[in-house]
């Protein structure tokens, strides 16, 4: 018995050691589908913000009316501006060979982009656009450099005047008791509608969404599985005492 | 229920077959952990291929609407995501069961005299497997499934001559296209799963003929009772199939950890650039190839000269082509006159750890870049996987064995 969990477990191990995969300079946000007072916030974002653009096409928003509890009237009412019927596919009704010549390549589709570049990226990324007027929107970002996209939340955030720290943690200066990096923009050109600290909460909640778009069956997936895994124990019991009678005549 | 089995064993010999094969098929008493890993790798073959043909009757071939229906697949099919990662983790697992299956065989000599051919039809399962597993890795669509089959098929390009055509003619065209996805797709549902359905056929005929090997590696038959049973064998039906019964419940439970869990592995079984839809326009960052392929792509990289007016290129390929084709031959070049490395002496032993620990490491080396220190690694590493073959039959003749038990130990 022992020796047959040792072999499985080293059968895996090589697994597990390659798993980790190096960390880049970027502020991790630790996505939470269940909370859906979360995702409904970042649905209303994503849908006011980004789909003018982007957008995912993969999913359907009858199933996001139904995972988020968003009523399918109040959904279509609200959050469906192409005049779609409820159980289509989430498209847009930008041109993709135009929006290539606007913006020097279309726009992405955004449904697996959480789990594409991960959720860390994503929310350093929306948070990490500064001012640069040698770019042709006149902004930046300092996770992906020189973005064709123009800071569309700018409006919301403000817009930073210097490269904003992402990926760093605060700390206090020993000597004179300042705080570094505890804020991520040290400079603002604009000031936007929201305090730093509530923009980073708006961004936690258009990345969770958009992590639950990348895998919308996590949650049930998770809930199965321990179901599973727990049918599995029981089966192995018998398994186990079925075995140990059978095997009792050999010597 | 006794008048039917009578009528159609009147007309088809099953009770013979289940006799031989299940019923008074008598293998060794003294099988261990690693002998779980034969019948799991059955498990998966099956899980393959139910939920293969599952995800058939939903995925749509064309370079238009692969990468779509698979996440249709995922999204909208009802159990869809359960299927799709039951087959895609199932790929790894069933590499998992296979290498750790090898090993087994590598440990205990079973590919030993008169066990050639069990091995040969093993070598080409793996190989077949391999083929399967590369053109499963296509349909997808995604960033890497598009340039792995890329960089792999140019592979054959370096062939001198005829590579070039030869590259054309496998991809159908002058570079990946929906053209290579539906051939792909025609071989990886129907052609191969049939030829590794026979082989493993073939495999087990031939396991059943002479007899299963055992952790002693001695021959169970030379030591019979008056019946003729041999005394250390136990009847496979009911003793093994109750006892891989626990292996598959094991199995399942770390299996299900995955699927449910960690279906991605942190992006060894589904790497993270196929959530992209494959674009023959944008080469990503780093292409690497689904870890059970790595050690082998290691090989690849490692040969970095050219030779005889020939790329290295070329002599990579044939590098990583030896690699496995070296593997073959195995039974040849061993000369001990003991099966089990318990019997064998310490260079054997030392070989085969040496072997193990530079095939995981070169697997290592094929995820991650390519950087001038880690060739060299590599580089040594390959000539360590080489020399575990090249110097057995010497090795194996020269050093001293542990006199063999009467009868299997424990």
């Amino acid at each position: 018995m022992k020796k047959l969990i040792f072999g499985l477990f080293i059968a895996i191990l090589p697994a597990l050691a390659l798993a980790a995969a190096p960390a880049g300079q970027l502020d991790t946000m630790e996505p939470d589908h269940a909370n859906k007072a979360s995702l409904q916030r970042g649905a209303a974002l994503f849908t006011n913000y980004c789909m003018g653009c982007h957008s995912m096409e993969y999913a359907r928003y009858k199933r996001v009316s139904d995972d988020l509890g968003i009523p399918a009237n109040l959904y279509e009412e609200n959050l469906i501006f192409t005049g779609a019927k409820i159980g289509e596919l989430m498209k847009i009704s930008m041109n993709k060979d135009m929006a290539a010549s606007w913006f020097g390549a279309p726009p992405p589709d955004l449904t697996l982009e959480t789990r594409l570049r991960g959720e860390d990226w994503v929310y350093s990324y929306l948070r990490g656009f500064y001012k640069d007027d040698s770019r042709p929107f006149g902004v930046n970002n300092v996770v992906f450099e020189n973005v064709g996209m123009p800071h569309v939340l700018s409006g919301l955030q403000g817009l930073c005047a210097v490269e904003p720290k992402i990926g760093m943690d605060p700390s206090v200066d020993p000597l004179s008791g300042d705080v570094r990096n505890g804020e991520v923009c040290s400079e603002w050109a604009s000031e936007g509608s929201m305090t730093p600290r509530e923009f980073n909460s708006a961004m936690y909640d258009l990345t969770n969404f958009m992590s639950y778009m990348g895998d919308p069956v996590m949650l049930e997936r998770h809930r199965l599985g321990m179901f599973a895994l727990i049918f599995v124990a029981i089966f192995f019991i018998f398994a186990y005492l079925l075995n140990r009678e059978y095997w009792k005549d050999v010597h | 229920m006794n008048k039917l089995l009578n009528w159609v064993d009147e007309r088809l010999p099953v009770v013979d077959a289940w006799n031989k094969h299940v019923g008074k098929y008598y293998a060794p008493k003294n099988f261990n952990v690693f002998y779980f890993f034969g019948s799991l790798a059955m498990l998966v073959l099956v899980n393959q291929l139910i939920t293969g043909i599952w995800l058939t009757m939903s995925y749509n071939p064309s370079a238009e609407g692969a990468f779509a229906s698979v996440e249709y697949i995922m999204r909208d099919v009802q159990w869809g995501w359960l299927l799709r990662y039951l087959h895609s983790t199932g790929a790894s697992a069933f590499f998992v069961v296979v290498y750790l299956h090898m090993f087994r065989g590598l440990m205990y000599g079973s590919y030993k005299k008169p066990r050639e051919l069990i091995w040969i039809f093993g070598m080409l399962i793996y190989l077949v497997l391999m083929a399967e597993a590369f053109m499963g890795y296509l349909l997808p669509w995604g960033q890497m499934s598009y340039w792995g089959a890329q960089v792999i098929v140019n592979l054959f390009g370096a062939i001198p001559i005829i590579g070039d055509d030869l590259s054309l003619w496998i991809r159908g065209d002058y570079l990946i296209s929906g053209i290579t996805l539906n051939r792909f797709f025609a071989l990886h549902v129907v052609a191969l799963p049939i030829v590794l359905l026979g082989l493993v056929v073939l495999h087990i005929l031939a396991l059943h003929e002479v007899g299963s090997n055992n952790p002693d590696g001695i021959d169970i038959k030379k030591n019979k009772d008056e019946n003729g049973i041999p005394k250390d064998g136990i009847p496979f039906h009911p003793y093994y199939t109750v006892h891989d019964l626990m292996g598959v419940g094991v199995f399942f439970f770390v299996f299900f950890i995955v699927v449910f869990f960690f279906p991605e592995m942190g992006g060894l079984f589904l790497e993270k650039p196929n959530f992209e839809p494959a674009n023959a326009l944008k080469t990503p960052d780093h292409i690497a190839p689904v870890w059970y392929f790595t050690p082998f792509y290691a090989m690849l990289r490692a040969v970095t000269v050219d030779l005889f007016g020939l790329d290295a290129k070329f002599w990579g390929v044939v590098v990583m082509g030896g690699a496995i084709a070296i593997l073959f031959v195995l039974p040849w070049l061993d000369k001990s006159p003991v099966r089990s490395m318990r019997y064998k002496g310490i260079i054997s032993k030392s070989a085969l750890t040496i072997f193990v620990i530079s095939f995981v490491i070169l697997g290592y080396l094929g995820i991650v870049p390519a950087t001038e220190g880690r060739t060299t690694v590599a580089q040594i590493l390959t000539t360590l996987y080489f020399l575990y073959f090249i110097l057995m039959p010497f090795y194996t003749r020269m050093e001293k064995t542990k006199p063999l038990p009467e009868r299997v130990t424990g």
